[in-house]
């Protein structure tokens, strides 16, 4: 047996999703706080794929180009994401490789996955398990920002390993691409409007 | 929440009523003692989590982790030497890592995501949140500043820089050997006291207080 529970929109009310409370249809801004009410944001799935598309375009460089150019003693070398995770790995550091890998590829792929799942099935004609997907957006939302931990390792790698005569390491073209694409679905993320996982 | 039945929430002013930001379930505004917690009854999202003193508390430990921030920023951060040469970095030298050529964007974001922003979201909330208590008049444009705070959330990184440098640290274990200096110690505190800081901010509290204390009630804040 399901509860009918009431909606805002049911009311013909129109909720702030920042502070909660409530208004007559039409207000445009929130009397409280100052956002701009909407009863559902509508072109909240075309900003979803918009974004969605631009991290995944520079997704793929951040893959193929180097993270990390280190040169030591005459020799130098480059290392990709992938190759980073395997370097670690060879190492022994297995926690820390598992760490980067799950940052860099598990949680970037994943959230891909994720958002595309959660913004075709709104089209959908059935919709079901609603708490699954809600619970989805949740984790998308909250776990997105992690990748961001390779961009801090590159960063603090060329900053401390400054000592020219015995190895230098600088970022490569990757760290710029993957900062993008993780600000990119961060923001596809940011722009989905949970509410519609909800509507009948 | 209690559930209320749809014809009771009708004839409730609009100042009783919240609705949930995730899946638009409405609510007669609940009274919720500090250290309880109104949770959504259809999707779970935790609606309410006043603390008591919590203006005090986040005023408070905003200025400690302000204070951190500053003391992390320009001290040594980690101490490397190998092969008889020696460098130090302070976390102002790995946001400026990236500092030449095309990698400047980078740099900014760097510093943005790990100093920039945490700084100024917690100098927004200090600013919104420091008149409210004793119930004082808020401080012009007061609601913006909230709300640039409450934008700017997701982007203050200090956390995730914290496992960045755990990453790092390994990754260089190899080289040259690492010694953590007094900015990584801080930043390790500053990162406990953010959290423990962000537990004491209820957005309903804040809102409510905003707009109760409000001297021109009724129209739109700036
Ligand atoms: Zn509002
Ligand atoms: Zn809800």
């Amino acid at each position: 047996m399901t509860v009918r529970i009431p909606t805002a929109r049911g009311a013909g009310l129109v909720a702030c999703t920042r502070c909660g409370r409530v208004h007559e249809p039409q207000t445009p801004r929130c009397t409280r706080c100052g956002s701009a009410l909407q009863s559902r944001d509508t072109r909240s799935l075309q900003r979803v794929w918009a974004w969605w598309a631009a991290g995944l375009i520079a997704y793929i460089p951040a893959n193929i180009y180097p993270m990390l150019l280190t040169s030591a003693l005459g020799s130098s070398t480059q290392s990709t994401i992938l190759g980073g995770v395997v370097e670690l790995w060879a190492h022994g550091d297995l926690p820390i490789a598992i760490i980067v890998f799950v940052a860099s590829v598990v949680i970037p792929v994943g959230k891909f996955l994720a958002i595309a799942f959660l913004a075709l099935k709104l089209r959908g004609p059935h919709k079901p398990d609603r708490h699954g997907r809600h619970r989805l957006y949740e984790v998308v939302e909250f776990i997105g920002r992690w990748s961001m931990i390779d961009v801090f390792v590159v960063a603090i790698l060329a900053s401390l390993v400054q000592f020219s005569l015995v190895a230098t390491v600088n970022p490569g073209l990757a760290a710029i691409c993957f900062a993008l694409s993780v600000a990119f679905t961060m923001q596809a993320a940011l722009s989905f409007d949970p509410r519609i996982i909800w509507d009948d | 929440m209690m559930q209320t039945e749809p014809e009771d929430l009708a004839a409730l002013p609009l100042t009783q009523l919240r609705a949930c930001p995730h899946c638009d379930a409405l609510y007669r505004l609940p009274t919720v003692r500090p250290r309880e917690r109104a949770v959504c009854q259809r999707c779970g999202l935790v609606l309410m989590a006043p603390r008591a003193r919590a203006f005090t508390r986040i005023v408070a430990l905003s200025a400690c982790a302000l204070i951190l921030l500053a003391v992390a920023l320009f001290t040594p951060f980690l101490d490397l030497s190998a092969a008889g040469l020696h460098s130090d970095a302070s976390i102002w030298d790995a946001a400026m890592a990236f500092s030449d050529g095309i990698m400047v964007p980078l740099s900014i974001a760097v510093a943005a995501f790990i100093i920039v922003i945490p700084a100024l979201r917690l100098a927004l909330i200090v600013y919104t949140v420091f008149p409210l208590i004793g119930g004082g008049a808020p401080a012009p444009h007061a609601a913006r500043a909230f709300r640039i705070a409450d934008d700017l959330r997701p982007w203050s990184m200090a956390e995730i820089f914290v496992i960045g440098v755990a990453v790092a640290l390994v990754k260089i274990a190899g080289m040259a050997s690492v010694t953590p200096g007094i900015a990584f110690w801080t930043f390790g505190v500053l990162v406990i006291v953010l959290i423990w800081q962000e537990s004491f901010v209820d957005r309903e509290q804040i809102w409510s207080a905003l707009d109760a204390a409000r001297p021109d009630r009724g129209q739109a804040p700036a």
